[in-house]
């Protein structure tokens, strides 16, 4: 019987996640004595339209990273959608948008204008800009993809079966999820694979540490203290975002002594996770007096960055409401 | 913008203080405006920012969070908790380009039938001349 095909494709990322398959190494021969690789642009020469040979459904599974932010990438998932049996989204941004996501505080007009203008290290004074179409010298029309008005999370774009979480995904993770989707035993469309249905503070090795009730008085940025290594990272004043982020990347940042940035994204239910984090995050400031709590709230200096990290075009809003392309 | 805007604004009040403020305006027979669309919750404490967030996504314009007054909650301490959930998220619907008009934090107690009344006007007021908060669906399915 022929193998399980298999295609992986990478959208609007930094290739961290392409990184993180790579990182399966030895194990990685393990996948490919399982499954057949029909198509990966960053590491096989394939090309789109061996892809568009395949009949309908015909690939078991499409593993996606990355946001939907060009024409391109919504072209290629709705061509992986009709030739996959089940739409992985795999990582960070293809979950929920990830950090290319925060793009969505800005309208299109606004990104291109600094990226391609005012950023302080372009010099551009014919003020070129990437255009959809180009006439060349020589009479051929050369194009280049639309960049869209917004990034979207991939599920916004296709229906998505799996979600493989985390910034990027562990190689436990995807090992896990790989073995999930090959046992043949699936579990509800919509679910998270590879990692736990509880947060981060239930597998974290702090969690002993940390005290029945957890208050802070001084928000301390990672920058400004020398985290004891030992101890609840909240009890020292960091944000971690552990108590309300999905557990099963074994707690990395937490060993390096680094608070939770919430990679591993919402728990089951949670609608808005960056919603939830402030919820969660605001209420053990111990302060009661309203100045008292600005003052000290105003230490998040950006919360939108902190709370919304790796989700904002998955959240209630999707980004900035009103996109005036001033 | 039409004249005839009538903004629909939800109103998260705490079973104690809050909406017992609103049933006695109503027995007193005190004029409030329509527009609000009343929640009654068991403390301002259990009012999760992402419910705000949920309403102005399905289309609120304003949303109100009412509460007891420091020191009062029956919970001891649950306006406290909105009180610092409500000073975090504010920031953040900024961001989200919602005017701070349309989102209030207030106290009113059992008896502040007039309280409820006079907020509920001035939140009024001032999110009519804003028009329709405007969300726009995003996805590209299909």
């Amino acid at each position: 019987m022929d193998k399980p095909k298999i295609a992986l494709y990478w959208c609007a990322s930094c290739g961290g996640c392409e990184e993180a398959v790579v990182d399966l190494a030895e194990k990685i021969l393990d996948v490919v004595n399982l499954v057949d690789i029909v198509f990966w642009p960053v590491a096989m020469d394939y090309k789109v339209e061996d892809v568009e040979k395949l009949p309908d459904g015909s690939i078991t599974a499409s593993f996606i990273n990355g946001g939907v932010r060009l024409s391109e990438h919504e072209e290629m998932v709705k061509l992986l959608r009709r030739k996959s049996k089940l739409v992985i989204a795999y990582g960070a941004c293809s979950s929920w948008g990830g950090i290319p996501g925060l793009a969505n505080l800005y309208g299109r007009e606004e990104i291109l204008r600094y990226v391609y203008h005012e950023a302080p290290t372009v010099e551009n004074p014919q003020k070129i800009r990437p255009q959809t179409e180009t006439r060349a010298e020589e009479g051929i029309t050369l194009e280049l993809p639309e960049f869209l008005p917004r990034l979207l999370p991939l599920d916004l774009v296709v229906d998505v079966d799996y979600y493989v979480p985390g910034c990027p995904p562990t190689p436990e993770v995807t090992w896990k999820a790989i073995e999930t989707l090959l046992s043949g035993n699936l579990p509800a469309k919509g679910s998270v694979l590879g990692a736990l249905d509880k947060s981060l503070c239930y597998d974290c090795p702090l969690n002993e540490t940390k005290p029945e009730k957890v208050l802070i008085k001084e928000i301390k940025r990672p920058h400004e203290v020398i985290a004891d290594p030992s101890k609840c990272l909240l009890t020292q004043g960091l944000v971690c975002l552990g108590p309300v982020t999905r557990g099963g990347c074994g707690a990395l940042c937490i060993k390096a002594a680094m608070p939770c940035t919430g990679c591993f994204g919402p728990l089951d239910e949670v609608i808005d996770y960056g919603g939830k984090a402030i919820s969660y995050f605001a209420s053990i400031v111990d302060y009661s007096d309203e100045q008292e709590i600005e003052k000290a709230l105003g230490k998040i200096l950006d919360p939108m960055g902190i709370f919304y990290r790796y989700s904002l075009p998955a959240s209630r809003l999707r980004g900035k409401i009103t996109i005036a392309e001033r | 913008m039409s004249k005839d805007f009538e903004p629909r604004i939800i109103a998260f009040c705490c079973n104690w203080c809050s909406y017992a403020a609103l049933d006695l305006a109503g027995t007193s027979r005190m004029k409030y405006p329509p527009n609000f669309l009343v929640i009654r919750v068991m403390c301002s404490g259990r009012v999760d920012p992402q419910f705000i967030l949920e309403a102005f996504r399905r289309g609120a314009d304003g949303v109100l969070v009412a509460g007891c007054h420091p020191g009062d909650c029956h919970y001891i301490e649950g306006n406290i908790k909105a009180l610092r959930r409500m000073t975090l998220l504010k920031r953040v619907l900024e961001e989200f380009g919602i005017e701070k008009e349309r989102f209030r934090l207030e106290w009113i107690s059992a008896s502040e039938a007039e309280k409820f009344v006079r907020v509920a006007n001035e939140m009024l007021e001032k999110i009519k001349p804003l028009g329709p908060l405007k969300i726009e669906e995003v996805h590209r399915h299909g």
